[in-house]
């Protein structure tokens, strides 16, 4: 890559750019329109989306089972009542909070690289949380019930008990759901007012122009819209910070020895920022390979989101180690047997692996030569994505399965249900991705275009920033 | 000129976001108002040009921040309270600690939702038709291209003399915008 040798020669200081150089407002419209409308699909896009949709008829199959034979065909029962439905709820998540990062609290922190990448982070938060969603809903056994997760007044004047972490949980995921699409709505729309006015198909003109709302770059409209944008990124923020403390709320509010403790939430939006960075890498390195979108994804920006790993993964770190640390030295024995039972209990090849995926691998990140190798990136990044699911194995199940009393201890194994749910909500993803691929502007044009210098445009200008003059040829 | 039809405006088209920055303030100091500037991305200090007021949406969303934190927390005192009150080991039925996430949570929904439903109404969109479309060259707003449009509605608008006006601030080209 051209970037690559520029700051071999031009030493440590120089950093890759954030985008190409030699682009101008039209040609990057033409380069992120074009992967949509008009160039055709990719064998790349094909390939990925043919194994979303397969893996997607796992998901139905395996759906379809459960609400015909129960929860029963699953691998839970006493004392292990939260399997894969908690796990993978809980990994989907958190994959969703590297979008609201990126979207959010980068922008209020000015990182401009984070540009080309936001609004294909943000479309992974909205297809992790409908994956998510699936799992807590799939888990109440009877989901045609599920409304009566919400406050709405019934004949048994019964409500839902807004003193319990299970009920937070309903309210923090719908609302983080339903922000997140609005977010990624309201970023859309000046892109799809491009798209409207680029396609040449009538059907497309009119289903872009729908979706555009009549958008027409106007001075009076931009000015609302950066106050939206700048207010819905500052809400934004906190809300992610708290959806997954409350996530976290659901096992340390408990009693349950490995789970009751003050920890968890900040080491689990850490974790959660972790993952999501690492699923970030693993979708957008094949996809700017398919489309050559080098220009736009530069090595800069692959080699900022390792570092937000690598700091994430610190912070994890510090994490299972303060949680080792506080069951010896708090004294209790249950805290302590079941720290000490992760390690060396049934399930403590799996707290091996973990520690492998989670903390050791990534410490490759340190070198400045694995950062800008792009394929060891995309296996340090798989890594962490197991090592993440991993994470939310061991505490949910090693925790449950031997607490109190050792008369009610027992083992955990998931069946085949388990694992096609689980592998069938991935090919949910992948399909959702790659159809937004396909259909939607998947870099935000219009901020790219803010990243063009305007001097860059034409003949040079004669007196610097002289107004009206130079451009008139 | 009364001949003519009426027209919407006289719209300059622009190659850079300086040139319709340094043309939106020329025609604010020959005193036009009835204007509106388009670009395909937004341009600092093009507002403040065109002398946009304040907007009103940080306010909105404030109240309706506000309004959330409040229904969020009394819908749970009233349902804990009132309602449904139990009784668990004599503690106090208002539990306020516990209802601070979900108060959270409704605020933000509330605050979100105004912002981007206030953003929109308050731009008066979705608006499917609107005159300056019906110049052709305008497909290119969304793309690379800046434009200036002075609508017939000022007070200072006059055909030719406006024509002049805007031929003088060096634009690409300046066009008849129809209703």
């Amino acid at each position: 890559m051209a970037a690559q040798s520029h700051t071999e020669t031009a030493g440590v200081q120089a950093l890759p750019p954030i985008i190409g150089t030699g682009h101008t407002y039209g040609s990057i419209t033409d380069r992120i329109g074009d992967t949509v409308l008009t160039t055709r699909t990719p064998r790349g896009w094909i390939v990925g989306f043919a194994a979303g949709f397969l893996l997607l008829q796992l998901f139905l199959v395996s759906a379809a089972y459960l609400l015909y034979r129960g929860v029963g065909i699953w691998g839970i029962n006493i004392p292990v009542g939260w399997g894969f439905a908690i796990i993978n709820f809980v990994w989907w998540i958190g994959i969703g909070h590297a979008g609201t990062l990126i979207s959010a609290i980068l922008l209020l922190l000015r990182q401009q690289w984070r540009t080309s990448i936001n609004r294909f982070a943000e479309a992974m938060t909205l297809f992790a949380v409908s994956c998510a969603g699936i799992f807590p809903l799939l888990h109440v056994g009877r989901p045609w019930f599920a409304y009566w997760m919400l406050p709405i007044p019934n004949t048994m004047r019964l409500w839902p008990q807004p003193r319990s972490p299970l009920v937070w949980d309903v309210f923090a995921v719908s609302t983080y759901a339903t922000v997140s699409l609005l977010f990624w709505y309201v970023g859309l729309v000046p892109d799809l007012a491009s798209f409207r006015d680029r396609a040449k198909h009538r059907l497309l003109q009119i289903i872009y122009g729908v979706l555009a709302l009549g958008w027409r770059g106007s001075a009076r409209h931009w000015h609302r819209y950066e106050t939206a944008y700048l207010l819905l990124a500052g809400l934004a923020t906190p809300l992610v910070v708290s959806v997954h403390s409350v996530v976290s709320f659901d096992f340390a509010v408990g009693i349950v020895p490995g789970w009751h403790t003050t920890i968890f939430p900040p080491y689990f939006v850490a974790g959660a920022i972790y993952s999501g960075f690492a699923m970030v890498l693993t979708l957008i390195i094949p996809i700017r390979k398919i489309y050559g979108l080098e220009d736009f994804v530069t090595a800069r920006h692959l080699r900022n989101m390792a570092n937000v790993m690598l700091a994430t993964g610190l912070i994890v770190a510090y994490g299972y180690g303060m949680e080792t640390f506080m069951a010896w030295f708090s004294g209790n024995l249950y805290e302590g047997y079941a720290t000490w039972n992760r390690m060396t209990g049934p399930y403590a090849p799996i707290y091996w692996a973990l520690i492998l995926c989670n903390i050791l691998v990534p410490q490759a990140l340190w070198s400045d030569k694995v950062k800008r190798n792009v394929p060891a990136l995309f296996v340090i990044a798989l890594f962490i994505n197991v090592g993440m699911w991993l994470e939310r194995f061991v505490i949910v199940v090693t925790s449950l399965h031997r607490d109190f009393l050792p008369s009610s201890w027992g083992m955990y194994y998931p069946t085949i249900w388990d694992w096609g749910l689980y592998l069938g909500t991935i090919g949910l993803f992948l399909s959702l991705m790659f159809l937004f691929i396909r259909g939607l502007p998947m870099i935000s044009m219009f901020e790219m275009r803010t990243l063009v210098p305007p001097p860059a445009r034409k003949q040079p200008l004669a007196g610097g920033q002289a107004p009206s003059l130079a451009s008139g040829d | 000129m009364d001949t003519q039809p009426s027209i919407y405006g006289l719209m300059a088209e622009f190659d850079g976001p300086t040139d319709l920055l340094a043309a939106a303030k020329s025609a604010h100091a020959e005193g036009y108002r009835r204007m509106d500037a388009y670009s395909p991305f937004p341009v600092e200090g093009l507002a403040e040009a065109i002398e946009v007021r304040h907007t009103r949406l940080p306010l909105l969303v404030l109240l309706a921040g506000l309004f959330g934190a409040l229904v969020g927390f009394a819908s749970q005192y009233y349902v804990t309270v009132f309602d449904y009150p139990l009784n668990v080991g004599g503690r106090p039925l208002n539990s306020w600690p516990a209802y601070i996430p979900i108060t959270f949570e409704v605020t933000i929904l509330f605050a979100a939702l105004t912002a981007v439903v206030g953003m929109i109404a308050l731009n008066r969109l979705p608006m499917p038709y609107h005159p300056v479309f019906n110049v052709p060259r305008f497909a290119l707003a969304s793309r690379e291209q800046f434009f200036l449009c002075i609508e017939a509605a000022d007070s200072r608008f006059d055909r030719e003399g406006t024509r002049r006006f805007l031929e003088s601030l060096k634009p690409r080209e300046v066009s008849e915008v129809a209703h």
